[in-house]
């Protein structure tokens, strides 16, 4: 079975970074005017290899140091820019990611390309090193910001001493508030990511608590309440509510089967998929339920995952009868 | 691998939130109208092709972490679904064609459903 791709937080942001957060803006520009030598002189000052060519506000061209080269050559250093500059521009939008860039230095093995606006008015000049530079930035400050949050969460269970240390997280879930439904298994989410949990155990949490907290808006009389206990091996959620409780829990555990109103249906809930979906994710779960009292639900996963060999619950179990 | 954006150009389709996320690569794609069946079928970077627009389909993307969502047949989310998918940085896509057309076009592009 092929994999899923996965990407890493560098692949991410070359897709997701604007040309315009790390192109340099400071650009030094001639006109077509400026002479060759006058250029030697520009270019060697502000030790750089080339400059936009610019006729008032209009880009005309690109001269370079290979350009000035040629000219010291051939003798020709005392004509203006105009006469030896590139006038075939090889331009990117400010507001393209920076992939787009990735992509034109490798067509065309330039070494800068120009960056424009959607005028095509000049907004700056982008090298390879500029993307390096970038990159390394972005990464490094959302790496120190998140880093230090972490940092204080993941070490709160070494930090507090005790026998067995728990934290206990609460969620009061309204019955039929379908506006806020998914917020108790989106802060549960955040937390576990905060904690420095795994992105796959993360998953399995967040799908559980998810279908947990919409049978509780769904179904319970009142709402209820979901609680996830964290500890340093395990998870355990829990969603508990007082009525109406279910007839028959085998039942209810069978895939397909649902006793959601058609209302709720047209908004795509109630698929009878929910406990399917918990199970599937869960190491454990236990389903208690007593009609006219109320129903209990309790799902355990554990937070290291076996090496290697022990699969996904549902990315490696075969299709699922249905 | 395409991007959601070249996806976005590609199939001409409307943008309604998080439009500077649209430069996510996108690893797959599901359709289905059921938010548990997309809970199940939908993975992370995954593009998810529903008509349904409310909500909740805000949440299932968030949690999921995926690329982006399809609303399709001219269903069209409420301002306070819009704002919730900024504020989770969800992307939002609409299209007046069916989910069976989109999802056609999705194939023809190289995106796949099974891993």
């Amino acid at each position: 079975m092929a994999q899923v791709p996965k990407f890493t937080k560098v692949q991410e942001l070359i897709y997701e970074l604007p040309i315009e957060r790390v192109m340099k803006k400071d650009v030094v520009k001639v006109t077509p005017d400026t002479s060759m030598t006058e250029l030697k002189e520009i270019l060697r000052l502000n030790r750089i290899s080339g400059v936009p060519v610019l006729e008032g506000e209009k880009l005309v061209g690109v001269i370079s140091i290979e350009d000035l080269i040629k000219a010291l050559v051939q003798g020709d250093v005392q004509a203006p820019v105009r006469k030896r500059m590139t006038t075939q521009l090889i331009t990117v939008l400010e507001s393209e990611s920076v992939v787009e860039a990735v992509k034109k230095f490798a067509q065309y093995k330039v070494g800068r390309l120009l960056v424009v606006n959607e005028q095509g008015q000049l907004r700056g000049i982008l090298t390879g090193g500029d993307i390096t530079r970038g990159l390394l930035e972005t990464i490094s400050l959302d790496y120190h910001a998140e880093e230090i949050s972490r940092y204080r969460a993941k070490h709160i269970f070494e930090d507090i001493i005790s026998d067995q240390t728990s934290l206990i997280l609460r969620y009061k879930v309204k019955a039929k508030d379908f506006k806020k439904a998914g917020n108790a298994s989106s802060k549960l989410k955040r937390a576990l990511d905060r904690l420095g949990a795994v992105p796959e155990v993360i998953r399995r949490v967040a799908i559980s608590a998810y279908e947990a907290e919409m049978n509780l808006i769904i179904h319970a009389d009142e709402g209820g309440e979901l609680t996830a206990e964290l500890q340093p091996e395990v998870i355990r959620v829990t969603a508990i509510d007082h009525g109406p409780g279910i007839p028959n829990v085998d039942q209810a555990m069978s895939p397909g089967f649902s006793t959601a109103p058609n209302w709720i249906r047209e908004l795509g809930f109630g698929a009878g998929m929910g406990l399917m979906n918990i199970k599937r994710c869960a190491d454990s779960m236990r389903l208690e339920s007593t009609v006219g009292k109320g129903t209990r639900l309790e799902i355990v996963v554990f937070l290291r995952q076996e090496s290697g060999e022990q699969q996904t619950p549902d990315e490696e179990r075969g299709p699922q009868p249905s | 691998m395409m991007s959601l954006k070249e996806i976005i150009e590609e199939l001409v389709l409307e943008t309604v939130s998080s439009v500077r996320l649209t430069n996510r690569p996108v690893a797959g794609g599901y359709a289905a109208d059921l938010l548990s069946c997309a809970m199940k079928g939908a993975k992370k970077d995954y593009l998810w092709v529903t008509l349904q627009s409310h909500l909740n389909v805000v949440a299932v993307a968030s949690l999921l972490n995926l690329a982006g969502v399809i609303i399709t047949e001219g269903n069209r989310p409420d301002p306070e679904t819009i704002a919730r998918a900024e504020e989770e940085k969800v992307a939002l896509i609409l299209t007046p064609k069916t989910t069976f057309t989109v999802v056609g076009e999705l194939t023809l592009l190289g995106v796949r459903g099974e891993p």
